[in-house]
């Protein structure tokens, strides 16, 4: 009698361990089916950057299997960018015209007009951008914050089409031609890149002041008042104790935010024009990486013709610069992040 | 049977108000209590008379919002000696401290009522220039604040900013600065490399000889030992004994050996209310409030 | 020693009056922001005045600027915009719940985490370059030549889905979930944080799975985050343009994706929905930068009502956004 109760009840105690253990069971296969899930679409950021890079290089560098394309009858092989042209060229020569009878394939005047319209947006972005950064973080009350924030936000958040055409019915007539024209002689052209850079400027001062005035709230409140206890004034604390603190997290905002303005695009095509020269003459219409890219797309160039091909050696010139940068800048901020936290 | 369960909670209706000379009296909310601070002289055990007051506040209220975090505090502090504050955490003491060089000032929902002097002249009166208030009081705080610079750029700051652009005369202010903080000799030959590569206890000194390099004539110190180890604690300490010879220094301390040690004067505050100020054998040995002693006894805090 | 004193008071004067100025340099700085965002809202409404009327939300693009309508672009950015959340939102949810609730730590985690903050700052017009190669061409898998139409026979229609893909809105769709998807990815991972872990223990003491925590327990929480963050991004999608161009859109059409021009029309001939995704179309975005490249001067008053029109858009997508922020906010305080 007492021996069967007891058995009765090992065969319970056995029973309740047993189900402790893992068993292939329905709803186990639902969650490894759903972790798969899960995991592919993770997997598809990986895929983006791996089709970008893809179609990058089969088009500009290297096509594994260039297929013979009959454009308009005549026959020849659809071959890469870089297997037609030489790197020296693309590197080395002033010219580009890959649409013209007489082609040449010299990267410069993009390059150029890429970096002047950046330029002057850095001109305009970064002097502006850290200078409202160092307000909203070292001088503004909350409640100015608070109208001054979705002020910028609003500022980001405009379509890049609608910055271009200001560029073009507001800044060019309205503010270069008065001021370059009719009152100090200059030549202004419709397309140039003063206003593409201007625009671009504005374009990045809401990215430069909020990145930047997150790196200078993370300087140490405790230095602050270091400096303070010093008989510092506030210009002297911002700028001799807080700014340099925070040196290397304002330059990597400064680097994302001039990567931004290289690929920046709608406003420079309307704003810019697309004259492919090297110039250094602001008030002239100027071609940018960017824009060539879109005017090409938007013309009848044929598939596989080198003229479509050459978009892509463009595309990864403008990847491979804003690739870099974007990677110094993540590097200097996390390092920086480091530091103070 | 209710029983009724002794309190600790001080009745604001009738804060005792202790003044400078020890004497008591009651002091009631919203009437003018009786200052009666003594004529600018304090007595050492000894019984002779010493130095003038420096610093002397007039029933100081402070709030954080609609928070008070200072009751009435009325307080002397003597010219070229060292005041410590002492006191559980919490108690008000660093808020004072901060307020004799309006550090307060830079948070935001703050204010007061009553007066901080400073040789006679208020240091809250519109005219004051804080910039020029804080380079007369310096001030060196619990964690060491060394700038992300180098160890000479942390000590020429001061000047720096203050205008001064002569190279030798930094140079030597730097040195000068340097010695009295007793660090040059373990710096000397690295002034370029970063002050964030010395120790905690050199970082401490560095801040101290940072203060110094502004030419103040008060240094507050808040905790400045706490976060250091006992080797470099006994450092600061002989520090603060040698400096008292030219600075009226005030310290904040919750170590009541250290208070013991460097101080001459001890205030010890207590929920926002300055209970006992006096000498500081006479406080730790004889105390009058029965606060303190449980204080100093180790029965709360 | 007091001529010292003296020399500090007068310099201090001075250092007061910089500090004064620079903190007025730093607030016009500031100021400046709001100053260009009024100067270009008014330039835009100025120039739309008058030309914002019925008669251009409901009208086709014309050679003729006063018959000129938005009606293409409208129903294209909403068709493109509908696309996009609809492939966005599994996918972008999906990759943060299995970065925040699956993953462990290991390298390939931290290559995804890499590679997202370095997509988010790849120009758009390089995806623009992906679409085109990737969707509209099929990386050159079938030629466009002898392409072909895989048909499917719905009970209400038949789905013709050309291949490859070509100009189609469709493949304009892709382009874009692909822009914003590291965007939506990053801002749900963050919502997904703010859940605090003791949600999920408690869920797990309980005897949940993994899979029943995160649908009943963690989802819901994070669901106002993802929203805000999801909203946002398709209000950066919509306003959108040099992706669209590289990946083919029209900049003249005259017809809506399907033909479907009104809402009713998609009950009456459910085929009409069934063509529009493989249809070409053309977006807001894209209609006004055709107005700005015309070179009678009307059609830049166009290009203004067309801006107003995407900028009143905008406002109501972030303003939802906000509301839903602000609402959340209130219901759940942890």
């Amino acid at each position: 009698m007492s021996t069967a109760s007891a058995s009765s009840s090992d065969v319970t105690l056995s029973r309740a361990t047993s189900s402790l253990h893992r068993s292939a069971s329905l709803v186990r296969l639902k969650e490894w089916g759903i972790r798969s899930l899960l995991f592919l679409c993770a997997a598809v950021s990986i895929l983006t950057t791996l089709g970008i890079v893809a179609v990058l290089f089969s088009n500009a560098i290297y096509d594994v299997s260039p297929r013979q394309v009959s454009p308009n009858g005549e026959v020849r092989t659809n071959e890469a960018f870089f297997q037609q042209v030489s790197l020296t060229e693309f590197v080395t020569e002033t010219r580009w015209t890959p649409g013209y009878t007489e082609k040449h394939f010299g990267i410069m005047p993009l390059v150029c007009g890429t970096l002047m319209v950046s330029g002057i947006a850095a001109l305009i972005g970064l002097p502006i951008g850290l200078c409202s950064a160092i307000y909203l973080s070292e001088y503004a009350a909350r409640r100015t914050r608070s109208i001054f924030k979705p002020v910028l936000e609003i500022l980001a958040g405009i379509p890049t089409v609608v910055y271009g055409y200001f560029a073009l019915v507001f800044v060019t007539p309205y503010v270069l031609k008065p001021i370059f024209q009719d009152f100090l002689g200059f030549d202004v052209g419709v397309f140039n890149a003063a206003s593409a850079g201007i625009v671009v400027g504005i374009m990045i001062i809401p990215m430069i002041s909020s990145l930047s005035e997150d790196v200078l709230r993370s300087v140490p409140r405790s230095l602050r008042e270091a400096a303070y206890a010093l008989g510092s004034t506030r210009f002297d604390v911002s700028t001799r104790v807080v700014v340099p603190a925070a040196l290397s997290g304002i330059i990597a905002s400064f680097l994302l935010a001039i990567s931004r303005a290289i690929g920046e695009t709608m406003a420079v095509t309307i704003a810019a024009g697309q004259t492919a020269i090297v110039t250094s003459d602001p008030l002239n219409s100027v071609a940018t990486m960017t824009s060539y890219i879109v005017n090409v797309s938007k013309g009848d160039a044929v598939i596989g013709s080198i003229e479509e091909k050459s978009i892509y050696a463009v595309g990864l010139t403008l990847f491979l610069m804003t690739l870099v940068m974007n990677i110094i800048s993540q590097f200097v901020l996390r390092r920086f992040r480091e530091v103070y936290h | 049977m209710p029983t009724v369960l002794p309190t600790y909670a001080i009745d604001q209706s009738e804060v005792l108000h202790v003044d400078a000379a020890g004497t008591r009296s009651a002091a009631t909310k919203g009437q003018t209590p009786i200052t009666t601070v003594r004529p600018m002289v304090t007595k050492q055990p000894t019984g002779e008379v010493t130095q003038p007051v420096k610093i002397r506040a007039k029933n100081v209220d402070f709030f954080y919002g609609d928070n008070q975090v200072l009751h009435n505090v009325s307080l002397d502090i003597p010219e070229k000696s060292v005041t410590a504050f002492i006191g559980p955490s919490g108690c008000g003491k660093s808020t004072f401290l901060r307020m004799l060089n309006r550090m307060n000032d830079i948070i935001d929902g703050t204010r007061h009522t009553g007066d901080v002097l400073l040789e006679g002249s208020d240091v809250y009166a519109p005219s004051v220039d804080v910039v020029l208030l804080r380079k007369r009081v310096g001030m060196v705080f619990q964690k060491s604040t060394p700038f992300p610079k180098s160890i000479f750029e942390n000590i020429a700051y001061g000047p720096r900013v203050a205008g001064l652009r002569n190279k030798a005369k930094l140079n030597e202010i730097v040195e000068t600065s340097l010695k009295r903080a007793a660090l040059w000799d373990e710096v000397k030959d690295r002034l370029n490399g970063s002050a964030m590569a010395l120790s905690g206890g050199q970082q401490q000194r560095l801040c101290i000889a940072r203060t110094l390099a502004t030419d103040p004539d008060v240094v507050l110190m808040d905790e400045p030992a706490s976060a250091l180890d006992p080797a470099s604690t006994a450092r600061v300490e002989d520090l603060i004994f040698e400096l008292k010879k030219n600075y009226t220094i005030v310290i904040v301390t919750h170590n009541m050996q250290q208070a013991a040690r460097v101080s001459q004067r001890t205030a010890f505050f207590f929920q926002g209310v300055l209970v006992e100020t006096g000498d500081t054998r006479a406080l730790f040995t004889n105390p009058t409030e029965k606060q303190t002693e449980d204080y100093i006894t180790g029965r709360f805090g | 020693m007091s001529d010292q004193h003296i020399e500090y008071a007068a310099l201090l004067k001075r250092r007061h009056r910089i500090s004064t100025c620079f903190e007025w340099v730093c607030r016009i700085a500031t100021g400046s922001a709001l100053l260009f965002l009024a100067v270009l809202l008014a330039g835009v409404i100025w120039q739309a005045w008058g030309w914002l009327d019925i008669e251009f939300l409901t009208g086709f693009d014309s050679r003729r600027p006063g018959k000129a309508g938005l009606l293409a672009g409208l129903w294209g950015t909403s068709w493109l915009i509908l696309f996009t959340a609809i492939f966005t939102v599994p996918m972008g949810v999906g990759a943060a719940l299995y970065l925040e609730e699956y993953a462990t730590d290991n390298r390939f985690t931290r290559l995804i985490k890499l590679n997202l903050s370095n997509l988010a700052g790849v120009p758009s017009i390089v995806y623009g370059m992906l679409g085109v190669t990737a969707f509209v061409r099929m990386f050159g898998m079938i030629s466009a030549a002898d392409g072909w139409t895989l048909a499917v026979s719905l009970g209400f229609g038949t789905l013709e889905i050309p291949l490859p893909l070509g100009r189609c809105l469709l493949a304009g769709s892709f382009t874009l979930s692909l822009l914003i998807l590291p965007v939506v990815i990053i801002a749900s991972q963050e919502a997904l944080r703010a859940v605090p872990p003791s949600i999920r223990h408690a869920s797990y003491a309980l005897g949940a799975t993994e899979w029943q925590t995160i649908r009943y327990q963690v989802l819901p929480a994070a669901i106002p985050g993802i929203a805000t963050g999801v909203i946002l991004a398709l209000s950066r999608a919509m306003g959108e343009t040099a992706p669209l161009i590289v990946v083919g859109a029209m900049s003249y059409v005259a017809f809506t994706p399907g033909n479907l021009d009104t809402p009713m029309q998609a009950v009456q001939d459910p085929q009409r929905v069934l063509d529009a995704p493989f249809d070409v179309f053309t977006s807001i975005t894209i209609q006004i930068t055709n107005w700005i490249e015309q070179p009678k001067e009307e059609f830049q008053n166009l290009a203004a009502a067309g801006s107003l029109v995407l900028l009143i858009l905008l406002v109501v997508f972030n303003a939802t956004a906000i509301v839903i922020r602000n609402r959340a906010q209130k219901k759940i305080s942890w």
